[in-house]
């Protein structure tokens, strides 16, 4: 019996394109420890430091993802334009949004490594949208993902967009990441 | 129908007879490429979900390279090295090459060839995004993440979604003289963009590619990434096979594309008709060509990197700078410790590389990567305000090199160095005509 995914509802962190891994996580702060609960906070601390400031928070920018002093976020959903992700392999990308407190990014397209590391690890939804949604939502905007009729609910501006299922990752999302869904299928024994 | 070279190498890997873009296939791992960055938390998952005292899959497989953060005082980039100290120890690996010992090597995907790593048919996996460059040798390699690292290290395996494939044929038969491999990909990634190639592989092929060494196809596919590619490949010929033998005795298997292959998509390119390619800050699909840029005001320049620090790319950079001096701050790091080796053996007129550059008031720094990623503030050859950098790396996003307020141009190390001369943007054949023979 296949449970009822909740809603993910929060507010939107607007993007433009192609936000690369340095940009995601600047390559200084790869140091950290993402095990130890102490140092694991910088991650929150400067997830998507390395975006030029006007490029921040879109339209308006200038918005940081994390304010000043805080290791978390207000921001629940990213929205930005084509190829986000790019760059890098580096895994602390996707854990730093997730350890800032986004559960969710919508895009209409990914660069491949970023993608899978936020399925096979678990950290957040890599939603595709069929449009680009970074000119029609606004930072701020309350949102909400419907994620068992992939739509798009803006309740701020009292608009619905239809995005893509997750295809065939869809197992492993739902799983949790890889190491889950490899011992639901019996591929790893379980600890 | 036939299969491409990828698809040959995922189809035996996973046990099929055939697959076909868009399968999603579990593969078995020849070799799995970690370093200081990644490595710890690969570990840390590895340990969560295997048991402390889990053993990896096969310890022949697994090769640990640091060399990102080695020549700094940071105390949490020295711990990381220490935590792959520590588990090379514990899990007893033949393949660790720990900084300040004899066996340290520098940067993971040039290592990987010198060692012998990068073996025709092969499926190899490496935390790192350039792990494509292996693909110069017919290999199938890709970056991961941490996750699925750690995952390899207990099962040694790991699910692929068979990509299609984008043929890039280079016809001609030799490189004119000014134009490096680093031009090549550079026109590429300009013409098709920085997501052009987005789940794909990307096969270099033609009487071109047959014409290049080892050392410039791994430029090539080395940048497949930046045009978003899967992995990038060449297929093997009596270069490549010259290469690897020279380097182990591991059997490999000599994998080719089909005649009938199906493929995404085919471009052809002339040689004789590209010219020297830059990518303007700040993305390696901004291009333009160095004609085009000449007069550009820059203050430092920079030769390094997986890309754009092998013993070749120095060589060629030397040609340029020698008896000349250098107008602005220029940093030379070869990417490995067999390459800076190759900089006092190499020379030019009975001139090692390294006292050309030296003459030519060069700083040259330590094999690693350096600053091609920015790295922690005390690195060698950092960005560290709103320089203007030209540089042979492989990127050029906003705070790659270190500051998000640095410009960086990516150029061959013949434009790199014919800039560096003047402290503008030159387009090196005014200097290839007058001192290359
Ligand atoms: S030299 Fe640069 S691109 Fe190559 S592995 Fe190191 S940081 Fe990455």
């Amino acid at each position: 019996m296949s449970t009822t995914l909740k809603p993910i509802k929060g507010k939107a962190f607007v993007l433009g394109k192609n936000i690369d891994t340095d940009q995601i996580i600047p390559a200084a702060h790869l140091v950290y420890s993402l095990d130890d609960p102490e140092e694991r906070k910088f991650y929150g601390k400067y997830a998507l430091s390395g975006v030029p400031s006007a490029e921040s928070g879109l339209p308006q920018g200038n918005i940081p993802l994390t304010k000043e002093g805080k290791t978390e976020s207000e921001f629940r959903i990213i929205v930005a334009s084509d190829n986000f992700g790019c760059g890098s392999s580096r895994e602390h990308a996707p854990a730093c949004l997730e350890i800032a407190g986004v559960e969710a990014i919508i895009t209409p397209t990914y660069a491949r490594i970023f993608y899978r590391n936020c399925v096979d690890g678990g950290f957040l939804i890599p939603f595709e949208s069929y449009e680009d949604l970074s000119k029609e939502v606004h930072t701020g905007d309350e949102l909400e993902i419907d994620q068992e009729n992939f739509v798009l609910k803006n309740h701020t501006q009292g608009k619905e967009y239809k995005i893509k299922p997750l295809g065939s990752v869809a197992d492993i999302v739902r799983a949790g990441g890889i190491f889950e869904y490899a011992r639901q299928n019996g591929m790893v024994a379980k600890i | 129908m036939g299969m491409t070279l990828t698809e040959k190498i995922l189809a035996k890997h996973s046990g099929k007879d055939r697959v076909s873009p868009g399968d999603n296939v579990w593969v078995d791992v020849d070799i799995l490429m970690t370093h200081d960055v990644c490595g710890p938390p690969a570990i840390g998952i590895f340990q969560k979900q295997f048991g402390e005292n889990a053993k990896v899959w096969d310890k022949e497989k697994l090769v640990i390279i640091p060399d990102h953060y080695i020549f700094t005082a940071d105390k949490y980039a020295n711990r990381n090295v220490d935590i792959l100290r520590a588990f090379a120890a514990e899990q007893d690996l033949p393949y660790f090459y720990d900084v300040g010992t004899d066996s340290y090597k520098g940067v993971c995907h040039v290592a990987l060839a010198e060692e012998g790593f990068t073996r025709p048919g092969d499926v190899l996996f490496g935390t790192d995004s350039h792990t494509c460059t292996a693909g110069a040798f017919g290999q199938f390699a890709t970056g991961i993440g941490n996750t699925d690292a750690a995952f390899i290290m207990g099962t040694g395996k790991l699910w692929v979604k068979v990509p299609e494939t984008m043929r890039f044929v280079f016809e001609g038969t030799s490189m004119p003289p000014y134009l490096m491999a680093k031009d090549l990909i550079l026109k590429i990634i300009g013409d098709i963009g920085v997501d052009g190639a987005t789940y794909r592989t990307m096969e270099f092929a033609g009487p071109g590619i047959k014409a290049l060494t080892m050392e410039d196809r791994m430029t090539l596919t080395n940048m497949a990434i930046e045009a978003g590619g899967k992995n990038g490949v060449v297929e093997p010929d009596a270069i490549t096979e010259a290469y690897v033998k020279a380097r182990t005795n591991h059997p490999y298997e000599l994998v080719y594309s089909d005649p009938d292959a199906k493929y995404h998509s085919e471009r052809y390119y002339n040689l004789e008709e590209i010219v020297p390619m830059i990518a303007k800050p700040h993305s390696p699909d901004n291009k333009a060509t160095a004609e085009e840029l000449e007069g550009t005001y820059l203050n430092r320049a920079y030769i390094g990197s997986c890309t754009g620090g092998k013993l070749s790319d120095f060589r060629a950079a030397a040609e340029i700078i020698q008896s000349n001096k250098v107008k602005i701050d220029t940093f030379i790091v070869p990417a490995t410790t067999e390459i800076a080796r190759g900089l006092e053996t190499e020379t030019i007129f009975g001139i090692p590389l390294i006292e050309i550059f030296k003459e030519a008031g060069c700083q040259i720094g330590n094999a690693s990567c350096a600053a091609c990623l920015g790295g922690p503030s005390d690195t060698f050859g950092r960005l560290n305000s709103d320089e203007i950098c030209i540089s042979s790396t492989n990127r050029n996003y906003p705070g790659r090199m270190g500051s998000k307020q640095a410009q960086v141009y990516l150029a061959s190390p013949y434009t790199v160095a014919a800039s560096a001369i003047t402290g503008v943007i030159t387009d090196p054949r005014v200097f290839i005509q007058e001192t290359v023979i």
